[in-house]
């Protein structure tokens, strides 16, 4: 499956909407995660602008793929992304982390069901996709399960054992995708816990290992189409990514990991993203 | 400054009854302060961290005592196990995160490896309660006294201030066996003062009353003495007992509630089931049967929203305090 030129400048279009949207919602809220809800954005716009079989009016849908947001802080990323892919009104963001939203700081099955599940407890996303695979192989059924996760989630035990068990099963319906952009609260990964090598790690437990740059939508698209043709294996896709990216005072930033941009900072960035979009849009 | 004494000694309390102008602090701020203290006057006090070193506040001990400083990253099992191979060298390890994960998420490596084990481990859980605000209810530690007054050998302490949290980090770190200190991330009212003495296990009574007990413990003290200087307004005469040590709990002083008043009402900013509260009934049950009523959270979860919207959501404002108080004093008969 190769996009038009058209509809990849659509979906960079759609992102860069995205962005916008994470912006307003965080400056709305006035607290949250900047850097990783930004840097996903071209990723999520990707997946349900263009991977995911979903359909917004019918979320109950038996054979929908099922996203899963492993590392909930950045929920302002898929809260802009289902807003903009018609799951609810865009202005619902502004309700982000208030009392009574749906929008919770953190994602919540129970008040948001399109989230599939809930979370900000970092390192259990991919342990609960392994088993939404399983679930469909035990049925024969051909939905697929994508697991968001970031990097620092790497550190928690409970990834580990799902990635041994999802090699195990040879989940080739199970696709994990990294938000590898080198930061945590603390600092850089590398310093607080070294990850590297990455992408090793994950063929030493028997996953098919792919690498791309998170913010090349034509990159994206190709690289998730080619790994849903590994068949026997599960997938991951190493996302490199700038943190804060489409805004330039907090790209490579890791303190905005957990900071919301104030008034004048979302000014800023909305006037920055909207040169973006010109631009974007000029190109084609 | 109010002048309260307690079996002879003055508790130099700061003056708690001006709701407008008190001087707030976070109680995690305490936590910092006590730690470097504790760090500064013995090297093998520890710290032990998992990526949260400002909200924890362990920044000003990994600047003061930095050989003394670890981090491992998101791993709070890990922060656990690790701290229980620290401690049986002879270090004195305290690890940090939210109360949500540590202890929530390494419960059983705190049972075995602490407890069972009996290492000296020193827990920190920080951003408990509802008042970590907007985070939501997966942020929300409102069942972690339950989980750890529940373990034999914890002692457990939820100190009502900054000031007391800085005791208790100081006091927690001097004695030996496996601990858990709770604290907020909120700013909350002074209500002690320097002076004010701290002694693990012995609650202190705030204010002397004889028509009901409000034993509380955590940033819900301030709460219950104002709720008290209310109710003398309608002519009942409330005690408040600041309940800070959950475990091993003051049964004194609790038997001492329930025979000079009467009635009790428990406030904690955490489910009422198996919380302070619980154990307050069980030992009022067990020795002197009077009515009690619970103030906290009624076996929900939490939510996004300001903090003080939710403390007054959930049921743990100055309202319903007192009028959990009147109903405990109408129960009497
Ligand atoms: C189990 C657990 N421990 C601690 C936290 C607090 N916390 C939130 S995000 C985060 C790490 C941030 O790094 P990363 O996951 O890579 O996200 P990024 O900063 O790149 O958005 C931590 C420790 C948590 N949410 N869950
Ligand atoms: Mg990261």
């Amino acid at each position: 499956m190769s996009l038009s030129q058209d509809a990849l400048t659509q979906l960079r279009v759609k992102a860069n909407d995205v962005r916008q949207g994470i912006i307003r919602a965080l400056e709305a809220a006035g607290s949250g995660h900047s850097a990783g809800s930004l840097d996903m954005a071209d990723i999520f716009t990707a997946l349900y602008g263009s991977v995911l079989r979903h359909d917004p009016n019918n979320i109950e849908w038996a054979d929908r793929d099922r996203l899963l947001l492993s590392c909930g802080h950045i929920a302002p990323v898929r809260y802009s992304a289902m807003a903009n892919f018609g799951y609810f009104p865009v202005e619902e963001l502004l309700t982000l982390r208030k009392f009574g939203s749906r929008l919770q700081g953190h994602p919540e099955r129970v008040t948001l069901p399109a989230v599939e599940t809930t979370s900000g407890p970092l390192g259990e996303g991919l342990a609960q996709g392994v088993g939404m695979a399983l679930a469909a192989k035990l049925d024969k059924k051909d939905w697929r399960v994508y697991v968001v996760t970031s990097d620092a989630e790497h550190q928690c035990g409970l990834h580990w054992e799902a990635m041994m068990t999802a090699g195990k099963f040879k989940l080739d319906n199970l696709m994990c995708i990294i938000d590898r952009n080198f930061i945590q609260i603390d600092g850089s990964t590398e310093d607080i816990m070294p990850l590297e090598p990455l992408g090793d790690k994950y063929r030493s437990f028997n996953w098919e290992v792919f690498e791309v740059d998170g913010h090349d939508m034509g990159a994206i698209l190709e690289t998730i189409e080619k790994a849903k043709q590994v068949k026997g294996k599960p997938t991951v896709i190493v996302a490199n990514t700038i943190p804060g990216k489409g805004v330039s005072y907090m790209e490579g930033d890791y303190t905005w990991h957990g900071k919301p941009p104030n008034k004048e900072q979302a000014e800023t960035a909305l006037r920055e993203l909207q040169a973006d979009r010109e631009r974007i849009l000029a190109n084609v | 400054m109010s002048e309260v004494t307690m079996d002879g000694e003055t508790l130099h309390l700061h003056g708690y009854t001006d709701a407008t102008n008190v001087k707030q602090v976070p109680t995690r701020n305490g936590f910092g302060e006590g730690l470097v203290e504790a760090g500064l006057k013995n090297k093998n006090v520890l710290a032990i961290c998992a990526d949260l070193v400002e909200s924890t506040r362990m920044e000003a001990f990994k600047k003061a005592c930095p050989e003394q400083y670890i981090e491992i990253g998101v791993a709070e099992q890990l922060l656990v196990a690790m701290a229980g191979g620290l401690a049986s060298a002879g270090k004195i390890p305290w690890i940090a995160s939210y109360a949500m994960f540590n202890p929530g998420r390494s419960w059983e490596q705190v049972r075995t490896i602490m407890a069972l084990n009996e290492t000296n481990v020193k827990i920190a859980g920080a951003h408990a309660g509802v008042s970590v605000g907007p985070d939501g209810a997966t942020h929300q530690a409102v069942e972690d006294i339950a989980i750890m007054r529940v373990i034999p050998h914890m002692t457990v302490v939820v100190p009502c201030d900054a000031i007391q949290t800085k005791k208790a980090t100081l006091a927690l770190s001097e004695m030996v066996g496996p601990v858990y200190l709770r604290f907020a991330r909120e700013k909350s009212a002074i209500v002690t003062t320097e002076k004010t003495p701290f002694e693990i296990g012995k609650a202190q009574t705030f204010r002397e009353g004889t028509d009901v007990a409000i034993v509380a413990c955590g940033i819900l003290v301030y709460n219950a003495l104002i709720a008290a200087e209310e109710l003398a307004k309608d002519g009942i005469s409330a005690r408040v007992v600041n309940n800070h040590t959950v475990k091993p709990m003051d049964t004194a002083a609790i038997v001492a509630a329930a025979k000079d008043c009467g009635a009790i009402v428990t406030v904690e900013e955490h489910q009422i089931h198996a919380g302070m509260g619980s154990r307050v009934a069980e030992i009022v049950a067990a020795n002197h049967p009077v009515p009690i009523e619970f103030i906290g959270v009624q076996d929900r979860f939490g939510q996004s929203g300001d903090p003080v919207e939710l403390i007054e959501h959930y049921g743990m404002g100055t309202t319903a305090i007192v009028a959990a108080a009147k109903k405990a004093v109408a129960r009497k008969g």
